[in-house]
């Protein structure tokens, strides 16, 4: 059985393309049951989010699938198979699995490490499930990418700095302060920007909201929304003292913050340190506002700059993911194996033993005088063989599980021994995890 | 014996300070929690070869500067161990093991045995006075490495340029606490030894002060951590100024523990090289 995958996402195709082969909610249980038609297709889950369409499958025949994928989503979508296939990719065995690992990690994603993607293959996955696409292979593929998924986040900080303007300051206002909880924050001006990054803190738990805005009933309005109180632009220099972080995004042309309010202020509170953002532009807060003592100030461009520090960071961390994700395609891949390793063993060894027991009862019936003694000697001497001749291949075979090598001994070893399997229970391959 | 519980110890810290160095570059939290075990077994060896010294010497083992060196980086240990315990972190753990490790070092290449105590050490205060002004310093060198670590953290906000440092690296407030806390810890013990060294020298010099250069140092020393008392208290001194300041006093602290044995001889000059 191989498992692979066909599609595209924001690496290969663009939105205008994305969007034509994107499948809505409603449309994903017609899609999964016109794949199932498939004859060589065993088992799918698809996968749609604004980024990327993936047909993720088990069949026979990899490539056999692969080429039916293909012809299947220009058929569905209506589109040229010839444009499509510029756009898809496809992989099977190893590389379907660890791109499906990858995927699912938040390594291929547009901005690496953001959680998203998981939540909507979990979806994808329920669809499959709700229509009964998924079996032995697929239930299990699923499980190991969210479990997968999981050590990386867990095991790694590849989620763990801000990649959003509004997110960075909290989290520089994090290294400042330690933590948010309890601070006072200033809001000047009501921007969109502001807004979002001021509800940011509110959901950390600052304490309490100022908000300063040139309309009055504006700055009630917001105040109101963040349980806060609402001062007069005119007078917002007065209350600069008795808050810790200051988010500025007014119109005005000019500084409207000065060094010398600053220090002002930052005497009245004992030196408590404060930290600045100015996201408004042109900017509202005199630079050199940062060069006074325990102050902080951050424009736009500084996050910016933060940011994409941030997603460097998060490269770095994306190598020890991809160790991990290495570790688990073979931990997989083992599981794979003994699909076929393990029956063909169990296959094996009844033929061996149905043979041996016809060869046993022919010679006793031969012998006629012989004792108790003499006839457990030959049942003996034949298990013995038997277990002889076997032993070694066997070990073979388990070790060869361990990678991608076991399929052409299984292959050989049913071919030459004229072997039939049974394909296992889902309950028989619980048991065979175990060793 | 103690002395090769001591080197064992020494092993012990090098191991820790590897492990803690591995644990902020990967930044995992196996590692961090293996580099903590480690700094635990090693401080467990270390206070049984002080135990051991103890009794193969039949006196408190803080007379020589082999034996200070390893009182005082037992103690450095022991205090961050303390702090740890409320604030984890990580970089402050690899440098204060790396001080540990580089004052054990230093302290192998001292003549290490046992000798007769010198008659004149030979009381009740030996412990006393050298175990307060010793546990004041280690508790100054922690909040050194927190001052150390708030200049670069606070160099970074200030440029807006951020190593892999930044990351791993703890608040500015949280650096700042740390100051603010050993310096109400350290202040006491400080004070206390002090005290206890003037008790001891009317007992056995007949005069509270001296002025030996040991007692003169370690008096400037005080004021300096005085003067950084009295500001965080009313004048709101905090981050980059105080940790300024407890950056020079650990220089100061640094030359009345060691650079006034090594080349100012006077009263206090039992525990040099010699002995």
């Amino acid at each position: 059985m191989d498992i692979f995958v066909v599609g595209l996402s924001h690496k290969t195709a663009p939105v205008s393309i994305r969007e034509t082969v994107a499948f809505a909610p409603e449309h994903i249980g017609t899609a999964l049951a016109q794949l199932k038609q498939i004859p060589c297709i065993a088992e799918v889950v698809v996968v749609s989010t604004c980024n990327r369409v993936e047909i993720y499958a088990a069949a026979d025949q990899g490539a056999q699938g692969i080429e039916a994928v293909r012809g299947f989503l220009a058929r569905y979508h209506n589109l040229d198979a010839e444009q499509l296939n510029k756009h898809l990719y496809a992989h099977q065995g190893d590389a379907a699995v660890r791109h499906m690992f990858r995927v699912a990690a938040s390594l291929d994603s547009m901005v690496i490490g953001e959680p998203q993607i998981l939540g909507q293959i979990k979806d994808a996955y329920a669809y499959a499930v709700e229509h009964q696409s998924v079996g032995l292979i697929m239930n299990r593929f699923l499980h190991k990418a969210f479990s997968v998924a999981k050590r990386v986040r867990t095991e790694t900080n590849i989620a763990g700095n801000a990649v959003s303007v509004a997110f960075a300051a909290v989290e520089l206002a994090r290294k400042i302060f330690d933590t948010i909880e309890g601070k006072t924050v200033m809001l000047l001006g009501a921007g969109e920007m502001c807004e979002l990054a001021a509800r940011h803190f509110v959901n950390n738990g600052v304490k309490e909201v100022l908000v300063a805005n040139r309309t009055f009933a504006r700055a009630e309005a917001l105040a109101q929304e963040f349980c806060g109180r609402a001062v007069l632009f005119n007078n917002f220099a007065d209350h600069l003292h008795q808050v810790d972080i200051v988010l500025s995004s007014t119109g005005a042309t000019n500084f409207i913050i000065h060094p010398e309010e600053v220090q002002q202020a930052l005497r009245q509170r004992k030196q408590k340190p404060m930290f600045f953002i100015d996201i408004a532009v042109p900017r509202d807060i005199d630079p050199r506002v940062n060069n006074v003592g325990n102050v902080y100030l951050y424009d736009v461009d500084d996050l910016q700059g933060v940011v994409s520090a941030n997603i460097d960071e998060r490269q770095k961390e994306a190598v020890a993911a991809e160790a991990i994700i290495e570790q688990e395609l073979l931990q997989f891949n083992s599981w794979v194996n003994s699909l076929e390793v393990v029956p063909t063993i169990v296959a094996l060894r009844q033929k061996m033993e149905r043979m041996r027991r016809r060869e046993v009862e022919k010679t006793l019936g031969q012998i006629k005088n012989l004792d108790e003694q003499g006839r457990k000697a030959v049942e003996a001497m034949s298990q013995a063989l038997v277990n002889k001749i076997l032993h070694q291949p066997t070990a073979g075979l388990k070790r060869a599980q361990k990678d991608a090598a076991a399929q052409p001994y299984v292959d050989a070893l049913q071919e030459l021994f004229e072997l039939e399997i049974e394909p296992p229970e889902q309950g028989e391959m619980k048991q065979m995890d175990l060793d | 014996m103690s002395i090769l519980l001591y080197k064992v110890a020494l092993l012990m810290y090098a191991a820790v300070t590897l492990l803690s160095l591995v644990a902020v570059v990967r930044n995992r939290k196996n590692d961090r929690s293996r580099s903590r075990l480690f700094l635990l077994l090693a401080f467990g060896v270390h206070t049984i070869t002080l135990t051991v010294r103890y009794f193969e010497a039949g006196y408190t083992p803080v007379t020589n500067l082999h034996e200070s060196l390893s009182f005082f980086a037992w103690a450095l240990a022991g205090v961050f161990m303390l702090i740890d315990l409320q604030m984890r972190m990580q970089v402050m753990a690899a440098v204060t093991s790396t001080i540990v490790t580089v004052f054990m070092l230093f302290g192998s290449l001292m003549p290490m045995q046992t000798q007769d105590l010198n008659p004149a050490l030979d009381s009740f205060w030996l412990p006393v006075h050298v175990g307060l002004a010793f546990m004041g310093n280690a508790v100054f060198t922690v909040a050194f490495v927190a001052a150390i670590l708030y200049l670069i953290q606070e160099r970074m906000l200030k440029s807006k340029k951020f190593s892999a440092l930044h990351y791993r690296l703890p608040s500015l407030e949280t650096l700042d606490r740390v100051n603010y806390r050993c310096l109400k810890f350290g202040f006491p013990l400080m004070t206390m030894g002090i005290i206890s060294g003037a008790v001891w020298a009317e007992s056995a010099w007949g005069t509270y002060w001296s002025w030996d250069p040991k007692e003169s140092w370690a008096l400037i020393t005080w004021f300096l951590y005085a003067a950084l008392l009295h500001g965080r208290l009313t004048v709101g001194w905090r981050g980059r100024r105080a940790a300024i300041f407890a950056i020079i006093g650990f220089c100061f602290l640094l030359f009345t523990f060691l650079g006034v044995n090594l080349l100012l001889p006077g009263l206090h000059s039992y525990s040099t090289m010699a002995g």
